[in-house]
C-alpha cells in the first residue's frame, strides 16, 4: 500500500514540474498563437542559471534566491527573444514563428554548451528539505512534497493573475481579438512582451526547481518541451486549468506506467495523448481554436505548371546532376546523394503541408519506417536491395495509412501533435523491441546490391528514384486529386458543399506522402549501410519541417531548395565550426526574419519573378 | 464640402485606402465638430466601414491626412489613436465572448479626459439598463441587441472625445433599433461627439445633425440632414435601389 | 411534385427550441424567400436543409426522396447547390479552376492522380462563367476578385453541379445596389431557364419584394406567414414582429438592411 502511495506522490511531484513548464507554454500560445519550441530551452536555462547562482551564493537564502533569480532571468531572456525575433513575426505564418523558435533552440544549446560545458552538473540539495519523510513506512523525499504543493499554488496564482487583475483581463481580451483590443487603446506590443515574460519565467522556474532532483544537462530542453507539448495538447491549447489536469494525469501515468508496462514506458504517454485526441479533438478542456482576429493571413497564389523556362531549368538541373559523378569524388557524391534523398523527404512532407494543409511534426516516422522496411527485410529475410526498396515505401505507406486515419480527424496544432505522438510511438518500438529491431544497436549491413555499390552507381540510382519521386508528387499536385486536396484546404465548407470528402482525400494524401518519405528512408538506409532508431526521432522530423519552411511552404520548388540549403549549411558548418548549432540557429532566425515567406516564396514575390496576372 | 464647422474635432482629408490591389476609398473627406452627431450614409460595400477602420489605423494601406483633437493621427497605431480619445465601435460588435460584461467594460476603461463626458459602469447602466442585470454574464451568452449595447458601453468606458459608431442598427430587430436611437440621442444630450455610419436613412435622420453620403469609396454629398432630405437627386442616385 | 418539401422540421439546442414544426415546399422555377428577425431560426432551418445540422424531427424531401440527416456532401450529390452568406471559394485557384474543381467533383474525377486537372472540363467551366458574366475574368485568382464578382463565381459553382434546388444564404449581402439587381435578375433567369427551385434568405426587403415569388416568415422558430409578397407585406403580424411600421424599408431613399 505504502509503495503505491509513494508512487502516487512521486507522480504528483512530477506533475507539478510538468505543469509549471506546460502552463507557460500554454499561456504563450494562447495569447501570441506561437508554438514556442524554445520553451524547453528556457527550462534548461532556468536550471543552469539556478545551478550557477546557487553555487555562487550558497546557504539557504542563497539557494532559494538563486531559484527565484534564475526564474526571473529566464523571463528576461524570453522578453529578449520576443523583442528581437517574435515581434517581427506576429503577422507572419504561424509555422514561421515555429521555425524561428527552433532557431532559438539551437542557439541556446550552443550557448549553454559554451558557458557550462558538456558535463552533467549536480546541483546542491534544497536546504531544509534534504531528507525524507516516512509515508506508511516508505521513504519519500521532503523536497518532492514541496513540489506537490507548488503545482496547485501556481495554478491558483495564475487564476488570480488572469481573472483578478486588469493585466489578466487585457491578456484574455487580446487572446480573443487583438485588433479590437488595440482599438480600445491597449498597446498589445507590451502585452505580448509581458506574456512572454510570465511564460518564460514559469519555464525557468520549472527548470530551476529541478536542480536538487536531477543533474543539469544539455538534453533537458528537447525532452521537456516534448512532454510539455503533450501536456498542453492533452489539456487543450491555451487552457491553464486543462494543463494542470493533463499534467496530473500524465505524471500519474508515468509513475504507474513503469510498473504496468515496463517494456513500453516511452509509448504509454503518447498512446494516452493519441486516445485523448481521438476522443476529444481539442484536448480535455480546450475548445475549437478560432483564428485570432488581427493575425495576418496571406491568400496563396494559384499554382501554375512550369512554363518553357521552368522545364528548361529542370532539365538543365538534371543534366548537371547527371554530370556530377564525372567531376566529384566519393565524399562529395555521398553528400549529394544524401541531399537528394532529403529533397524527396522534404517534398513528401511539403505534399501534406502545402496542398494538404496538414502540418506534421512527426514525418520522420515514415522516413524511418521506410528505412526499417528495408532493414528488417535484410535482417530477417536476407532480402536484396530491390526488394528492400519496394518494401520501404510499402512499409511506410501502410504505417501512414494506419496513423493517417487518426490524424486527419484533427486539425492544426492538434494534428501536428498527433503526428508527433505516432512518430514517438514508432520510435519507441524501434528503440525498445530489441528482438526484432535490434534496439539502439540498429540494423547493420544494409548494403546496396553489387551493381549499385560504387558511389557513383548508387548516386545515379538515388537520382533516378528521388527525381522520379519528386516529379511524381508534383504531377499529383496538378492532378484532379491535388486540386481537390487544395480545395479542401482553401475552404472545407465549400469543398464539402460540392461533394468533396476532404477527410478521405487528406487520408490518402497522408498515405502517399508517407510512402514517398518511406522511399527516401529506404534509399537512406542503403546509402548508410545501417538503420537506427534516430532516423525517426524528433530531430529528423524537425529537420524536415525546417527544410520545407526554409524553402517556403507555398511554393512547389521551395522544399527542394530548402533541403539543399539546409543540408549544405548543416554539413559544411559541421566541417568548419564547432558551434554549428549556434551558426545554424542564427542563420535560421535571420532567414526567417529576412524571408518571411521562405526563400523561394520571398523570391517569387519580387517583381522580377512575379508572373504577370492575366 | 458644405456643413464644415470651425470647431472641428475630427478632420479627414484626401483619405485613400487599399486592400491589396483594390482601391477602396478615394479622396474621402469628412469633418465632425464637438458635440455633433454626423452620419456617414451609404450602402453595404460603399466604404463606410473602411472609412472608420482607416481613421482608426486598422487598415494597413491608407494615405491621407487625419487630424483628431489637434493631433495628426494619419500614421498612428490604433492604440495610440484610441488613447487620444477617439472611440471605435465596430459593426460586427466584436464583444470578448469569453469575458464577462464587467470585464468587457474593464478592457475599454481609460482615464477621464478633459472635455469629454466621464463614464463609469454605473452611469452606463442607466443608459443601457439591460446590461445592469447581466454584469457577470459572459459576452458570448448575450443576444445581438445586448451585445450591441455592450460594445458601445465598452467604448464609452474610454471616456472618448468622439466615437466612430459603425452601423449601430445593423441586423437588429426594429424594436431594438428604436432603443438604440434613444441611447444615441441620450449620448448626444451628454455632449458626446458621434460619427455614425448607417444605411438606414430613417435612423440616421432621427439622430444626426449632418450627413455625408458615400458611394463606391467617394463622398458624394455633405450637408445637413434637412438638405439631404430636400435633395431628391442625391437620394435617388446613391441611396435607392 | 414540388422539388423541395419540408414538413414538421424541428431542432432544439440545449433545451431551447430553435425551429418548431416548420413545413413548406418549393416548386421548380420558383424563388421562395425565407425571412424573419435575427434569431428566428432561419440559419438553423437552412443548415438542416443543406445537411450541416441534423434535424431532431421532421422530414426534408428532394423530389420525393428524403435528405434529412444526410451529409452536405451527399445532399449536394443529390442535386442541391449552395451559395454562402460570406462567399466560400477556393482562394488559391483561378476563377476557371474553381468551376473546373466543381465539375471534377460532379463527374467523380477527384481520385485521378495523373491527368492535368486544368485540362479537364475547361470548356464547360468557361461556358458557365460566360453565363454569369465572368468569362473575362476566368484566369484571375479568386483571391483578388471584387465581392460582387465572387458572388457570381459562387453562383456558377452552384450551377456546375446541375442542381435541382439552389439554397442561397443572403445572396446579396455586402453588394452594391446595382450589383444586387443584376445578380438577382440573373438568378431568376437561370432558375427559370433550367427549372431550378430556389430558397433564399435575405435581409434586404427590397430584394425580397422584387424577386421572390413567395415569402415565408419565421419568428421564434415558427412559421407565422406564407404567401405572395403583397400579402406578406400587408400581414399585421409580420409587420409587428419583423417589418415594423415600414419606416425602415421601401422609403424613397430608404433602407437596405
Amino acid at each position: 500500500m505504502g509503495f503505491y502511495l509513494v508512487q502516487f506522490l512521486g507522480g504528483l511531484a512530477q506533475a507539478s514540474s510538468l505543469f509549471l513548464v506546460a502552463a507557460g507554454l500554454s499561456i504563450i500560445f494562447g495569447v501570441t498563437r506561437i508554438v514556442n519550441f524554445a520553451h524547453g530551452s528556457f527550462y534548461m536555462l532556468g536550471a543552469y542559471l539556478a545551478y550557477t547562482l546557487a553555487e555562487r551564493m550558497g546557504g539557504a537564502v542563497g539557494f532559494w534566491s538563486a531559484i527565484a533569480l534564475a526564474a526571473v532571468a529566464t523571463g528576461v531572456v524570453g522578453v529578449v527573444m520576443e523583442l528581437l525575433v517574435l515581434r517581427r513575426l506576429y503577422r507572419g505564418p504561424e509555422l514561421f514563428q515555429l521555425l524561428a523558435t527552433f532557431g532559438v533552440v539551437l542557439i541556446v544549446q550552443d550557448v549553454a554548451l559554451l558557458i557550462w560545458g558538456p558535463e552533467d552538473l549536480l546541483g546542491p540539495r534544497a536546504p531544509g528539505l534534504e531528507g525524507v519523510v516516512r509515508i506508511l513506512g516508505r521513504p519519500f523525499p521532503k523536497y518532492e512534497l514541496l513540489l506537490i504543493a507548488l503545482g496547485p499554488i501556481v495554478l491558483g496564482l495564475l487564476w488570480l493573475l488572469f481573472h483578478r487583475t486588469r493585466w489578466g483581463t487585457l491578456v484574455r481580451a487580446a487572446t480573443q481579438d487583438r485588433e479590437m483590443t488595440a482599438a480600445l487603446g491597449i498597446n498589445q506590443t507590451w502585452l505580448f512582451t509581458s506574456v512572454l515574460f510570465v511564460g518564460s519565467l514559469l519555464a525557468g522556474l520549472g527548470g530551476a526547481l529541478q536542480i536538487p532532483r536531477e543533474a543539469v544537462n544539455l538534453h533537458m530542453d528537447i525532452n521537456i518541451v516534448v512532454e510539455a507539448f503533450v501536456v498542453v495538447v492533452v489539456g487543450g491549447m491555451g487552457s491553464v486549468g486543462g494543463a494542470f489536469l493533463a499534467a496530473v494525469l500524465i505524471g500519474l501515468i508515468q509513475a504507474f506506467g513503469i510498473l504496468v508496462f515496463p517494456q513500453i514506458t516511452l509509448v504509454v504517454v503518447f498512446l494516452f495523448m493519441a486516445v485523448v485526441l481521438v476522443v476529444r479533438p481539442h484536448g480535455l478542456m480546450g475548445r475549437q481554436q478560432a483564428t485570432a482576429r488581427g493575425a495576418g493571413h496571406v491568400p496563396e497564389a494559384p499554382i501554375h505548371a512550369s512554363g518553357m523556362m521552368g522545364r528548361v531549368a529542370a532539365v538543365g538541373l538534371l543534366v548537371v546532376l547527371a554530370a556530377l559523378p564525372a567531376l566529384f569524388g566519393d565524399y562529395a557524391l555521398a553528400v549529394l546523394t544524401e541531399m537528394m534523398i532529403l529533397a524527396l523527404f522534404a517534398a513528401s512532407l511539403h505534399f501534406i503541408m502545402g496542398p494538404g494543409g496538414m502540418v506534421s511534426f512527426g514525418h520522420a516516422a515514415y522516413f524511418g519506417l521506410g528505412a526499417y522496411g528495408a532493414g528488417l527485410l535484410v535482417k530477417h529475410l536476407s532480402g536484396g536491395m530491390v526488394a528492400g526498396l519496394v518494401s520501404a515505401p510499402l512499409f511506410a505507406g501502410l504505417g501512414a495509412l494506419l496513423f493517417g486515419w487518426f490524424c486527419v480527424r484533427l486539425s492544426g496544432v492538434y494534428l501536428a501533435m498527433l503526428t508527433l505522438a505516432f512518430a514517438q510511438i514508432v520510435w519507441s518500438i524501434a528503440f525498445q523491441w530489441y528482438a526484432v529491431t535490434g534496439g539502439d544497436n540498429g540494423i547493420l549491413g544494409v548494403w546496396p546490391d553489387g551493381w549499385a555499390s560504387p558511389r557513383w552507381a548508387f548516386y545515379y540510382l538515388s537520382l533516378v528514384l528521388c527525381a522520379g519521386g519528386v516529379l511524381m508528387l508534383r504531377r499529383v499536385i496538378f492532378s484532379p486529386f491535388g486540386y481537390a486536396l487544395r480545395a479542401g484546404r482553401d475552404s472545407p465548407l465549400r469543398a464539402d458543399a460540392v461533394g468533396i470528402d476532404v477527410r478521405h482525400l487528406q487520408w490518402l494524401a497522408f498515405t502517399v506522402a508517407g510512402a514517398f518519405a518511406g522511399l527516401a528512408g529506404g534509399l537512406y538506409a542503403y546509402s548508410k549501410g545501417s538503420v537506427f532508431p534516430t532516423l525517426m526521432a524528433i530531430p529528423r522530423s524537425v529537420d524536415g519541417l525546417v527544410m520545407v519552411l526554409l524553402g517556403g511552404v507555398q511554393t512547389l520548388t521551395g522544399p527542394l531548395v530548402g533541403a539543399a540549403v539546409f543540408h549544405a549549411l548543416n554539413t559544411e558548418m559541421v566541417r568548419y565550426t564547432d558551434h554549428w548549432r549556434l551558426t545554424l540557429g542564427v542563420a535560421i532566425v535571420l532567414l526567417v526574419v529576412i524571408f518571411p515567406q521562405g526563400i523561394v516564396g520571398t523570391l517569387a514575390r519580387l517583381p522580377f519573378f512575379r508572373r504577370k496576372e492575366a | 464640402m458644405t456643413g464644415s464647422t470651425s470647431d472641428a474635432i475630427l478632420t479627414v482629408e484626401a483619405l485613400n485606402a487599399y486592400y491589396g490591389r483594390a482601391h477602396i476609398l478615394s479622396d474621402v473627406a469628412l469633418q465632425a465638430g464637438r458635440g455633433e452627431v454626423v452620419a456617414l450614409i451609404g450602402r453595404n460595400g460603399a466604404g463606410k466601414s473602411t472609412t472608420f477602420k482607416s481613421i482608426m489605423g486598422l487598415v494597413d494601406d491608407r494615405r491621407g491626412r487625419i487630424t483628431f483633437a489637434g493631433n495628426d493621427i494619419s500614421r498612428s497605431a490604433p492604440h495610440e489613436i484610441a488613447r487620444l480619445g477617439l472611440g471605435y465601435v465596430p459593426e460586427d460588435r466584436r464583444i470578448f465572448t469569453d469575458l464577462t460584461v464587467m470585464e468587457n467594460l474593464e478592457v475599454g476603461r481609460q482615464r477621464p479626459r478633459e472635455g469629454a463626458p466621464e463614464w463609469t459602469p454605473e452611469r452606463l447602466f442607466t443608459l443601457f439598463p439591460n446590461l445592469a442585470e447581466m454584469r457577470g454574464r459572459l459576452g458570448g451568452g448575450m443576444s445581438g441587441g445586448e451585445q450591441q449595447m455592450l460594445t458601445i458601453a465598452r467604448t464609452l468606458m474610454g471616456n472618448p472625445l468622439a466615437i466612430l459608431l459603425d452601423e449601430p442598427s445593423e441586423g437588429l430587430a426594429p424594436r431594438i433599433v428604436e432603443m438604440m436611437a434613444h441611447a444615441i440621442i441620450g449620448l448626444k444630450a451628454e455632449g458626446q461627439t458621434i460619427i455614425l455610419s448607417e444605411q438606414n436613412l430613417h435612423f440616421a435622420g432621427l439622430v444626426s445633425d449632418r450627413a455625408h453620403v458615400i458611394e463606391k469609396g467617394r463622398i458624394r454629398f455633405g450637408g445637413t440632414m434637412r438638405e439631404l432630405a430636400a435633395d431628391e437627386a442625391v437620394r435617388r442616385a446613391y441611396l435607392t435601389l | 411534385m414540388a422539388v423541395l418539401e419540408v414538413s414538421g422540421l424541428t431542432k432544439s439546442f440545449g433545451g431551447v427550441q430553435a425551429v418548431k414544426g416548420v413545413g413548406f415546399s418549393v416548386e421548380a422555377g420558383e424563388l421562395l424567400a425565407l425571412v424573419g428577425p435575427n434569431g428566428a431560426g432561419k440559419t438553423t432551418c437552412f443548415n438542416m436543409l443543406n445537411g450541416q445540422i441534423r434535424p431532431d424531427a421532421g422530414d426534408v424531401r428532394l423530389a420525393g426522396v428524403s435528405i434529412a440527416g444526410k451529409s452536405p456532401r451527399r445532399i449536394w450529390r443529390m442535386g442541391v447547390g449552395r451559395t454562402f452568406q460570406i462567399t466560400a471559394t477556393f482562394g488559391s485557384m483561378t476563377v476557371l479552376e474553381n468551376i473546373q474543381m466543381v465539375l471534377l467533383s460532379h463527374h467523380r474525377n477527384i481520385h485521378d492522380l495523373w491527368t492535368r486537372a486544368t485540362r479537364r472540363h475547361a470548356d464547360a467551366a468557361l461556358a458557365l462563367l460566360d453565363r454569369v458574366g465572368m468569362a473575362s475574368q476566368a484566369s484571375r485568382p479568386c483571391g483578388v476578385l471584387a465581392y460582387g464578382d465572387l458572388k457570381r463565381v459562387e453562383l456558377a459553382m452552384a450551377l456546375a453541379g446541375e442542381p435541382r434546388l439552389l439554397l442561397m444564404d443572403e445572396p446579396t449581402a455586402g453588394m452594391a445596389p446595382a450589383e444586387r439587381i443584376d445578380l438577382m435578375a440573373l438568378t431568376a433567369d437561370l432558375v427559370r431557364e433550367r427549372g431550378i427551385a430556389v430558397l433564399f434568405t435575405e435581409h434586404d426587403m427590397d430584394v425580397v419584394f422584387t424577386h421572390a415569388d413567395r415569402i415565408i416568415v419565421l419568428n421564434r422558430g415558427e412559421l407565422i406567414a406564407e404567401g405572395p409578397p403583397a400579402a406578406v407585406r400587408a400581414n399585421p403580424h409580420v409587420q409587428e414582429v419583423y417589418l415594423g411600421s415600414g419606416s425602415m424599408y421601401g422609403h424613397a431613399g430608404g433602407k437596405t438592411p
